[in-house]
């Protein structure tokens, strides 16, 4: 269809003026719409062939009244033609609108007459798992109209036929897409982190420590590697089993805090984490920390997956998926930090030119975040 | 129609504009046979669709689309509330008894005809027992009366209306009987004249020449009227018939029709897609499930005759044992439903 499409158009371009469409020619049938939509990913390309003949009843495009159709005045109601059709389809990823762009509009013939074919595209989110179709197009016109979706994700394809009683559909792209989908909630998670900033900060403050020893209320440096990697284990492992916990209390809606509040807490948790390592009070003991305010950390997660109002037979695979992208971001920090520390404790005076000042420094930032979300300032701008 | 429109773009509830424009449309949908009025005539009356009792007018209009798009159960609905409502209201009994005939159900089709007696002119409602009794044994009798009323005629405009109604009734009656070819064919003419376009008319008369292996003059009668589904398949029939060499283009065309049609789920042809698959495509058994379907929504004697071919061509006579009774049952004159049914019983003994 797509070829002959263009065929049709380079021709019309050729002559603008000839007739494309006259009413008494072609065979008479119930008006239909045929929508293609392709998804890769979170991303959509569509071709939605509508007759002329039905956007001429709802836009009146025959501008010179003669019953007859030119590609001139088709090429003249472009925008109106995008305006109207988009207006009249939305494509959603849970309860979040995939914004449609128009792309080209070419001619094609089907059995009843001229069709214009209109090319858009969409982005969503995230990867497309289940698409959520809203077709209004023609039924405040024409209660027999029927758009006759087909839909290809990952070699797959399925049909749909949107009518007056069914004008909204979910369609579920399949096990494949149901993998991809899942991969992309890993990679939100992974994002999430990378890019809230605050998180790895806190983590950052408890794993500084990690390769000292408090003895007699002075740090040492530990000898070995392996003591210092216990010590992390246990913070990571504390935040990770906390924050894990009330991602899924408040992902599946069971418990549910103010997100000033929540916000304000992490900042508290980043003054906290850093003070304690200038004046320790849990020094050996910092995993509790790391679980109490975990805790309020996970909450801070959940907006992430909470803002993309997904249905609740999705909310368990992407709560996985997002769990699994934040421990996996978590991680590679985590890798990353540690040998660099335990490198650093020896060859410079560690709590007087990494601790102390790295410390002050996060308490600070913590300090202006919790300014900012406090009394809703900009500090930092 | 642009002047309604506008009206009732600004102001969808009102009722005399929506009925006014809704009747237009239904004509259009009428003379043209092209379906999407009847869309536009649906959605011009959708303020009222779930109303139980909308203004008559619009009830009315509501069960005559929903007839137009062979959804009978929606359209008896609709029309019995109305003759609750008023029991003497004529069209709404009329087009009951329609529905009635439609379904097969003629005994509540001469039941409403009967009562249109005491409510409208004479000709209407002895027309309309006319036709129910024509399916009934009785169809030499039904001609007679009808051409009867056909000769009182007067010349004034609203009678003229009346003229291709008439014509084609006794058409219809003559082709039945089988005893009056010229005759049948005179009435066809006569009721043609009157209106040319008219697509039951016209694929009735090219039933009956292809009846008569006379597909030339089918070929000449649909030649430029090919735009309904129903009429291109005669047009493709009688082309096959002649060994036409466009015969395989006609039938890729009928085969994308009839696709397009299932896939928006509204088949609204499904005795012409049985008489397709039979004919055309030549797959008896395809054909047997959907004239069976068919017989399911309407029982008319066209819709006893292609489930009785394809039951024949797949040799499968208990699948057509349903229009065997109905043809016993209701005495219809019929020479060659008589003769398939005739068929159907050798072959099942």
């Amino acid at each position: 269809m797509s070829s002959s499409g263009r065929k049709q158009f380079q021709r019309f371009v050729l002559a603008a003026c000839l007739i494309i469409f006259t009413m008494p020619t072609f065979a008479h049938k119930s008006s239909d719409s045929y929508l293609r939509i392709d998804v890769d990913q979170a991303y959509i390309t569509g071709s939605w062939d509508i007759a002329l003949r039905d956007l001429d009843f709802a836009l009146a495009l025959d501008a010179d009244g003669d019953g007859a159709l030119t590609w001139g005045e088709i090429r003249d109601a472009r925008p109106r033609i995008f305006d109207y059709a988009l207006s009249h389809l939305r494509l959603l990823t849970g309860a979040v609108s995939c914004p449609i762009k128009s792309d080209d509009l070419l001619i094609d013939q089907h059995s009843d007459g001229a069709y214009a074919v209109l090319r858009f595209n969409a982005q969503c989110s995230v990867a497309v798992d289940t698409l959520g179709i809203d077709y209004q197009l023609l039924f405040e016109l024409d209660a027999q109209h029927r758009g006759l979706l087909r839909l290809t994700a990952n070699g797959n394809s399925q049909s749909a036929v949107f009518g007056p009683d069914s004008r909204t559909q979910k369609l579920s792209l399949g096990t494949a897409t149901a993998w991809s989908g899942f991969a992309s909630y890993v990679q939100l998670g992974m994002q999430h982190i990378a890019a809230g900033f605050d998180h790895l900060l806190f983590l950052f403050a408890l794993l500084l420590p990690a390769v000292l020893r408090r003895v007699d209320n002075t740090w040492h440096s530990v000898d070995r590697l392996s003591p210092a990697l216990v010590d992390v284990a246990k913070v990571v492992t504390a935040f990770t089993l906390a924050h894990s916990l009330t991602l899924a209390l408040a992902v599946f809606g069971w418990v549910q805090l103010p997100s000033v509040l929540v916000e304000a807490a992490i900042a508290v948790s980043i003054i906290v984490a850093a003070l304690n390592n200038v004046w320790p009070i849990f020094a050996e003991k910092r995993w509790t920390l790391a679980f109490a305010f975990g805790l309020m950390h996970g909450f801070g997660f959940s907006g992430a997956l909470t803002d993309l109002g997904l249905a609740r037979e999705q909310l368990a695979s992407a709560l996985l998926g997002f769990n699994l992208g934040v421990e996996i971001a978590q991680l590679a920090f985590v890798v990353l930090v540690v040998p660099t520390v335990f490198a650093l404790r020896r060859r410079v005076p560690y709590v007087r030119t990494v601790l102390a000042p790295g410390s002050a420094l996060i308490a600070l930032l913590g300090t202006m975040w919790l300014l900012e979300r406090t009394l809703d300032i900009s500090v930092l701008r | 129609m642009t002047t309604l429109r506008a009206r009732l773009a600004k102001q969808p509830i009102d009722a005399t504009a929506a009925a006014a424009l809704a009747r237009l449309y239904l004509q259009r949908a009428r003379t043209e046979s092209d379906p999407r009025y009847l869309g536009y005539t649906q959605a011009v009356l959708a303020p009222w669709s779930k109303v139980a009792r909308p203004p008559i007018e619009i009830q009315l209009l509501r069960a005559t689309a929903a007839q137009s798009l062979h959804d009978f159960d929606a359209s008896l609905h609709d029309l019995d509330i109305i003759l609750q409502r008023q029991p003497q209201h004529a069209q709404a009994r009329l087009t009951r008894a329609t529905v009635h005939q439609a379904r097969g159900d003629l005994r509540a089709a001469r039941a409403d005809c009967e009562q249109l007696v005491h409510v409208t002119r004479a000709v209407i409602a002895e027309s309309c027992i006319a036709t129910v009794d024509a399916l009934n044994g009785a169809v030499a009798r039904s001609y007679a009366r009808v051409a009867t009323l056909r000769a009182q005629l007067t010349n004034q405009e609203q009678e003229r209306e009346l003229v291709p109604w008439l014509e084609g009734l006794l058409a219809e009656f003559s082709a039945r009987a089988g005893t009056n070819d010229a005759l049948a064919e005179q009435h066809f003419r006569a009721a043609l004249a009157a209106t040319p376009d008219d697509a039951y008319l016209l694929a009735a008369f090219a039933d009956f020449l292809l009846d008569h292996a006379r597909a030339n003059d089918v070929v000449a009668l649909l030649q430029n009227k090919t735009r309904a589904d129903g009429l291109l398949l005669r047009y493709a029939l009688a082309k096959q018939y002649l060994h036409a060499t466009d015969t395989p283009q006609l039938v890729k065309t009928l085969t994308l029709r009839f696709a397009e049609a299932r896939a928006r789920g509204t088949a609204l042809h499904v005795r012409e897609e049985a008489m397709f698959t039979l004919k055309l495509l030549g797959d008896p058994l395809h054909a047997l499930e959907l004239a069976q379907d068919n017989w399911q929504a309407q029982r008319e004697p066209a819709d006893a005759r292609i489930l009785l071919e394809a039951a024949l061509a797949a040799h499968q006579s208990q699948g057509a044992i349903d229009a065997v009774h109905w043809i016993e049952q209701t005495r219809i004159e019929d020479p060659i439903l008589r003769a398939l049914a005739a068929h159907m019983k050798v072959a099942t003994i």
